[in-house]
């Protein structure tokens, strides 16, 4: 099977958030680290190789630093990469972002896609979706488990309330992965000098300009979120006090 | 679980100075200690337990002889090298110790000197953590002057027969081979390796017990008794005190960025802790000029170290390095850290001293840094000796 992983590089979980200066994304002098699920992705995509054969390849759409997640795709086992490479990729909405990797893997046939559920950053959970959409390929989101069968697949979805779903899939097909399904590797030192000489393949925003269309989705504005603390003394005899608490638990608060 | 969760040190954009693979392999190996010897190390320590079960692992990602070319090695350039022993030590200089000592005391010498048997022997294995090693050149009346060693070899047939004692070797008791420093008679009593495997005849190993320092890692005595080894034994290519003193600066080097390790997980408890500890009209401790001092020394020495480290590993790399370089980031960057391991015992008050935090451990454990491979002391005589052209030891 030659499966394609979308990873995406998104600023550290834990690392203090500055916006920029118009207030609508974040500075570039933060930490960035690989998006959570797309690791579990490409820890699943490994996975599959090693029981079935076939080849990893690994996409990122973003500036130069982004190259960063792509090194430890290969590092930790990817066979070869593609690099869409442009600071514009970061301001591309789900469907632009979804059409650009379109456009630059038409000439390469792969049996899957993988993406993350959902990226930390955005929190779109559109990207695979979209992707499968344009491929005119079926697609299934919050992926757990996957088994290769004869003319297909056998996925496991997580739905809501502790149920789950199998299902029978054709391929290709495209998967949103689901973060902890599996135990992620390390990369090796090994796997780290061996990255240096696998193949990657740069692609300019020029070459996929024309598949792109307007952002349908934009950012206003981000900010972070105000602490506020009101005080409120209620006065009364206790019965009256019990009376309005009650009555703000219910109507304000809307706990009761 | 620790109280705080280590989140990096870089005060002037120093990652820009690092390549991309150089990051990586920082970053892997950071998240490997996060998981693996953090949630762990506290009750190695109280117990003064080495984890081995950790090993295979290591020798797996390619900790061991990480910066050799071949059998099995991961060939990592001196800077990426040194980053790695800067992880693990701060996660515990025993487990740094631990790897410096398989890595630059028996894998390198092997590596340098040895033959070519016995590297298609040894240095898979070794990589691997199928097999340890350890290093002994330290006697119990010769430490600093190592060339004073009563240990002797001497040449009996096509074999040789070694007697002596060597004291305070990591992972002494653990080892499958040593790499035993000896005079030859027949030789006017040159120094020389030895590849010794330690079920051999008449070698023993006994740990040194009490240590209030490096608790996660194995010391021992060792006891050589007409220990006959063929002549195989013998690292070919080895020949006088500078043999071993080449492998003491391969490891000096990386005990140099480890430094840097155990000071960052030592300052990034306290400036963590500072913010949120209050005292005085309900502010935090980090407010008062004289806790920002403490903390603004350290992150000045840390990230005047690193730079040390970086130049010296630069140097290393282009074949430049010289061995007062390599005293002057082991002498500088431990001494550092020892002091921030204070200062920061000191902003953390009484919980400093208990291991619900790092701290206390990080300066058990830098006591002994600061003593083997040359002692501070011994480092200033060496850099003293190359700007002056006068010895002064
Ligand atoms: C935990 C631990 C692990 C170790 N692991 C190993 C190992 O794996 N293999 C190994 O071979 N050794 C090992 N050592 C030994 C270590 O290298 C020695 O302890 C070190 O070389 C110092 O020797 P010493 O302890 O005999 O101190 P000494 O040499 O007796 O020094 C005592 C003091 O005198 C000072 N001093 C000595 N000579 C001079 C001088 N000329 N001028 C000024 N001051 C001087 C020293 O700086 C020091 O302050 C280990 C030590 C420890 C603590």
């Amino acid at each position: 099977m030659k499966i394609l992983v979308c990873m995406k590089q998104v600023p550290q979980k834990d690392a203090p958030l500055k916006l920029n200066e118009t207030g609508t994304w974040i500075r570039e002098d933060v930490s960035y680290e690989v998006n959570e699920p797309d690791a579990y992705a490409l820890e699943e995509a490994l996975r599959q190789k090693e029981k079935h054969g076939g080849e990893v390849v690994v996409i990122t759409a973003g500036p130069a630093r982004s190259q960063q997640v792509l090194r430890e795709g290969l590092a930790k086992g990817a066979d070869s990469a593609i690099h869409l490479e442009d600071p514009g990729f970061v301001g591309l909405d789900a469907f632009n972002t979804a059409k650009a990797f379109a456009a630059a893997i038409k000439e390469e046939n792969f049996d899957l896609i993988f993406t993350g559920l959902q990226s930390d950053d955005y929190g779109y959970a559109q990207t695979g979706v979209v992707l499968a959409e344009i491929m005119g390929w079926p697609h299934a989101t919050i992926i757990m488990q996957i088994d290769k069968q004869d003319g297909g697949i056998k996925v496991k979805r997580e739905l809501e309330a502790g149920f789950f779903q199998h299902v029978d899939m054709p391929l290709p097909a495209v998967l949103t992965i689901q973060s902890g399904i599996n135990k992620l590797r390390y990369a090796t030192l090994i796997g780290i000098k061996q990255a240096k000489n696998k193949p990657l393949r740069k692609v300019t925003m020029d070459e996929v300009r024309s598949s792109l269309g307007d952002n349908m989705q934009k950012i206003e504005k981000l900010y972070i979120p105000q602490k506020t603390k009101k005080t409120e003394m209620l006065t009364g005899s206790p019965a009256e006090i019990a009376k309005q608490l009650v009555e703000k638990l219910k109507n304000e608060v809307r706990v009761l | 679980m620790p109280a705080f969760k280590f989140k990096g040190v870089d005060f002037i954009e120093f990652d820009s100075l690092l390549s991309e693979d150089e990051i990586l392999v920082r970053d892997n190996t950071r998240k490997w200690v996060e998981e693996k010897i953090i949630p762990i190390i506290e009750q190695c320590n109280r117990e003064g337990r080495f984890p081995r079960e950790l090993v295979p692992e290591m020798g797996q990602l390619g900790f061991f002889g990480a910066n050799l070319k071949g059998y099995g090695c991961a060939g990592m350039s001196n800077v990426e090298y040194g980053l790695v022993t800067q992880e693990l030590e701060r996660g515990d200089s025993g487990l740094r110790s631990f790897v410096s000592v398989q890595s630059a005391l028996v894998m390198y010498p092997i590596y340098a000197f040895g033959s070519d048997e016995q590297k298609d022997k040894w240095l898979p294995q070794l990589a691997k953590g199928e097999k340890l090693g350890c290093f002994g050149l330290t006697e119990p009346d010769f430490g600093s002057n190592p060339g004073g060693m009563r240990t002797r070899a001497k040449k009996d047939g096509d074999h040789y027969m070694l007697n002596g004692e060597k004291m305070w070797i990591t992972s002494g008791s653990i080892a499958d081979i040593a790499i035993i420093w000896a005079k030859v008679e027949d030789e006017d009593n040159r120094v020389r390796g030895f590849l010794v495997e330690t079920k051999t005849p008449g070698f023993k190993a006994d740990d040194v017990h009490g240590k209030w320092s490096l608790r996660a890692s194995v010391t021992s005595g060792l006891s050589l008794q007409d220990v006959r080894v063929p002549a195989s034994a013998l690292l070919p290519k080895s020949g006088g005190l500078k043999s071993p003193l080449m492998c003491l600066n391969q490891a000096r080097y990386g005990i140099g960025w480890g430094g840097i390790g155990a000071a960052m997980a030592c300052y990034d408890t306290a400036l963590q802790y500072s913010k949120l500890r209050k005292q005085f009209r309900d502010q935090p401790i980090a407010s008062h000029q004289l806790v920002q001092q403490k903390l603004a020394w350290m992150i000045t020495e840390i990230t005047k170290g690193q730079l040390l480290a970086l130049q010296v590993g630069r140097l290393k790399d282009q074949e430049k390095v010289q061995h007062q370089h390599i005293s002057m980031i082991k002498k500088n960057n431990v001494a550092m850290a020892l002091e921030c391991a204070r200062m920061a015992r000191d902003i953390l008050g009484a919980n400093g001293i208990a291991d619900d935090y790092p701290i206390m451990r990080h300066m058990m454990n830098l006591e002994s840094v600061k003593t083997y491979e040359g002692t501070d002391d011994i480092h200033t005589l060496i850099i003293g000796a190359s700007i002056t052209g006068i010895d002064a030891f």
